[in-house]
């Protein structure tokens, strides 16, 4: 498996996804091999063995910037000269150390997770033949908020979707960008949604009242608190939903924002929630961890996931964990997991503002998709994402006979 | 006995805010300490107003008082916060002993303002009146002097304020004395607001005030480095026959905008002594130069005008949705919280509307806005926003619980 970061390493979703699928397919009899471009110590992990491509330390909050990278990315070509300052770099460093691993050991399907890997595994397939799968959590049309974003970094996924011999979307919102923007073929591309797994949340009953004092005597006196944990970045729909918050408080009073997180548009959001005069109902925390993070989704009655484009969307499955009621956009991909939530397009935000009253001021709605939207979340399984992605391995169009399950 | 004609009001503004320290929404119903926190360095008021007392107020109440004493003809004016009173009483009591004694000179005039150094003048004039009254009860207090003449927060000035001080027996107002204004007129002459009957204006000479405020110490500025010589020749050349010169700044612009490396001190001591010794030049108090002087014509300031950077406005405080949010919510809460009768709240209140807290969320960042960004103890204007409303929404919380416990017992 070709990573870009594992938990404790993580800034956000790929790195749990790859986590717990790559723990999952273990217990399903797969040897695994999986890079990941910085040295550190993964304490719970050893279903695999990690390789460190690089012997940089992970950078704070995120390994080399998984997730907004392709706004520094330059130059095309990769060699070793490029400084291990840059993401080109640290993946030129990458690819390198691929190469040398794949001529120590045999692999008999090359998995390789989102952009950033996804040159290393056009490489390994050119030198052992071994099959591609490209496993696409998100895209840089996601990513760049529904716009094309760095031509480059499209410009890499679209040769390397093209160079797979099969390619796993985490959504049929996914699925449909690869056949819309990347013009592959649709029977190229089968769609295996993320799980989830708890247990390495902790539990709803060690919540802490008090980290979010103010926000609870609110909620005692009334208010209804909506909000969200993401990056403040412009895939998110942020300036959209404060749109929609400044809408909804026009025909409720007691309703509060909590948004928690910290990004590029933070400053822009601080400045809209004054603009439309809802400064005060309007909470930012900065970057929360631990049980600031953990408190935050407890807060919550509504989490919303405001998102342009998001190929899943695992926050939402942690909130529907800690008991919120979800709304989301159709543009992401956990929206057609989870059935019990309301849903809206992202730029309708009379739509969602009329959510929200409904949820503030019925009294039924809001605990009824709490428990439903609970249930759902729970028969999601992690082994039945390995499974499915070992049957794709397995299937008889990747062109190598799989012997044993060794991936890379 | 020679003839005094020409005089300058040197007028000298003491103040310091208390700043809300680094104050998150995990505070918020919490900790309720909104002002000082030494683990802020940033933020920390004490340790801010120790190096402002050691670099400006300690030498400069001594430069002033060793020039009292030297010249008979120097005289000064003060306009001190009650939030600079209430600093320097806790953490620096001999400046406000110095200070007394240069007011015991009988050639220093205390001018008046609100205790809070706020914009409660255009949110709240009931506010606005209490704090008046508050900064001339303290003033009575400390100083044992009656005020004559009024300044508002930043100079900030209009008609209606001209009527509002006149009513309430003010002698003099303060103004900044602003080109687009005065049109062909002349900041050096005494004037009346228009709609007035008794009460009097001074306006202030910006481009000499602030040749000392905003230059004396820019390497930039093609007149550097200013001399003393040079100084006192543009103030005779600027008075020429007129009767005043209104120089208007900072107190803390003698050894904290400027530093006593910049030789701003030496500088001043020489500047006094060059322009006494031209026998008609002397200095003025403010209320000496209103009742020496009769108004030459009326002046009209319909929209208000401050001192503050290249627009003369209210924007750099009131300019953008974020300061208009914080000063909308904070003044929101008067009613709430006057009615608690709880001196701590009530004055926490007051602290909030310090006009630093909204200059501190400016984002004028071009011209002037170096000068908001050293002015400023947070890292950007939206954390200093961020940290304000999450201290009035404590505010409120504390509204909320004073209430109950009210209705409890």
């Amino acid at each position: 498996m070709l990573g870009w970061e594992l938990p404790p390493h993580n800034s956000g979703g790929l790195g749990i996804a790859c986590y717990h699928m790559s723990k999952a397919m273990a217990v399903q009899g797969a040897t695994i091999d999986f890079v990941v471009p910085y040295s550190a110590s993964h304490p719970n992990t050893n279903h695999m063995t990690v390789h460190a491509a690089t012997p940089q330390k992970p950078q704070p909050y995120g390994s080399f910037g998984a997730y907004n990278a392709g706004k520094q990315v330059a130059t095309k070509e990769l060699h070793n000269d490029l400084p291990d300052t840059t993401i080109r770099g640290v993946q030129a460093r990458y690819v390198k150390f691929v190469e040398g691993l794949t001529s120590r050991h045999t692999h008999d399907v090359i998995h390789a997770h989102d952009w950033l890997t996804m040159e290393a595994g056009v490489r390994a397939k050119e030198l052992t033949g071994a099959p591609l799968v490209l496993h696409v959590h998100s895209t840089e049309y996601d990513r760049a908020g529904a716009k094309n974003g760095n031509p480059l970094v499209h410009e890499i996924e679209l040769t390397s979707l093209m160079m797979a011999d099969k390619i796993i979307a985490v959504s049929e919102a996914t699925k449909r960008i690869i056949i819309e923007k990347y013009h592959i073929p649709a029977n190229k591309i089968d769609v295996v949604y993320n799980g989830f797994d708890a247990t390495h949340l902790e539990a709803v009953e060690s919540r802490d009242e008090s980290t979010y004092r103010y926000l609870q005597h609110l909620r005692n006196n009334g208010h209804t608190i909506v909000g969200t944990l993401t990056r403040f970045t412009v895939q998110k729909g942020l300036s959209l939903f404060l749109q929609a918050a400044a809408r909804a408080s026009q025909k409720h009073n007691k309703f509060v924002f909590l948004l928690a997180g910290d990004g590029e548009q933070r400053d822009e959001l601080i400045s809209l929630a004054a603009h439309y005069g809802i400064a005060d109902k309007v909470f930012f925390t900065g970057f929360v961890r631990g049980k600031q993070w953990r408190d935050a989704y407890d807060v919550l009655d509504v989490f919303v996931m405001s998102s342009v484009s998001e190929p899943f969307g695992l926050t939402a499955l942690e909130a529907a964990h800690y008991n919120c009621a979800l709304v989301l956009t159709h543009q992401s991909g956990v929206s057609e997991v989870v059935r019990n939530t309301l849903k809206y397009d992202f730029w309708d935000t009379e739509r969602l503002a009329d959510q929200l009253v409904n949820l503030a001021q019925n009294q039924s709605l809001l605990p009824t998709l709490i428990q439903n939207s609970h249930k759902e979340y729970a028969s999601i399984s992690w082994h039945d994402v390995a499974r499915k992605c070992i049957k794709i391995f397995s299937a008889p169009q990747l062109k190598s006979p799989v012997t044993s399950e060794a991936t890379l | 006995m020679r003839q005094a004609e020409r005089g300058i009001v040197l007028y000298l503004h003491m103040h310091q805010p208390w700043r809300v320290r680094q104050y998150s929404v995990f505070d918020t119903a919490t900790a309720h300490n909104y002002f000082s926190d030494s683990s802020h360095p940033g933020q920390d008021n004490k340790a801010i107003f120790d190096k402002v007392a050691h670099k400006s107020y300690r030498p400069m109440n001594a430069l002033l008082e060793k020039l009292l004493e030297t010249h008979d003809d120097f005289k000064i004016s003060l306009s001190i916060t009650g939030t600079f009173l209430d600093q320097a009483e806790a953490w620096a009591p001999d400046i406000i002993a110095t200070l007394q004694k240069l007011v015991a000179t009988g050639r220093v005039e205390i001018i008046a303002e609100t205790y809070h150094h706020s914009l409660a003048f255009f949110f709240d004039r009931d506010e606005f009146n209490c704090q008046v009254e508050m900064h001339q009860a303290r003033i009575q207090k400390l100083f044992g002097v009656e005020t004559k003449v009024f300044r508002n927060t930043e100079l900030s000035y209009n008609d209606e304020l001209a009527r509002w001080a006149d009513e309430k027996g003010f002698d003099g107002i303060l103004a900044e004395g602003w080109d687009p204004i005065l049109k062909w007129r002349s900041p050096n002459y005494v004037y009346r607001p228009t709609a007035t009957t008794r009460i009097k204006l001074l306006l202030k000479n910006y481009r000499l005030s602030d040749d000392l405020a905003f230059r004396f110490s820019n390497q930039a500025w093609s007149e550097w480095p200013l001399t003393h010589d040079r100084y006192t020749q543009w103030t005779n050349d600027a008075i020429n026959d007129s009767p005043l010169i209104n120089l208007f700044m900072d107190y803390e612009t003698f050894g904290e905008h400027q530093w006593a490396e910049t030789g701003i001190f030496d500088f001043f001591e020489k500047f006094v002594e060059n322009w006494l010794s031209t026998p008609t030049n002397t200095f003025y108090t403010a209320s000496e130069a209103i009742a020496t002087h009769q108004p030459v014509g009326e002046i009209s300031m319909p929209a208000t005008v401050t001192w503050a950077d290249s627009e003369r406005d209210l924007t750099a405080w009131l300019g953008n949705d974020m300061q208009k949010e914080a000063m909308r919510h904070v003044y929101a809460l008067g009613s709430d919280v006057l009615a608690t009768h709880d001196p701590k709240l009530i004055e926490d209140w007051r602290r909030l509307q310090t006009s630093d807290n909204p200059y501190y969320m400016c984002t004028k960042w071009f011209k002037d806005g170096d000068v908001h960004a050293y002015f400023s103890p947070y890292s950007s204007p939206y954390d200093a926003f961020i940290y304000y409303m999450n201290a009035v929404r404590d505010m409120r919380w504390r509204l909320d619980t004073h209430s109950s416990k009210e209705s409890n017992a």
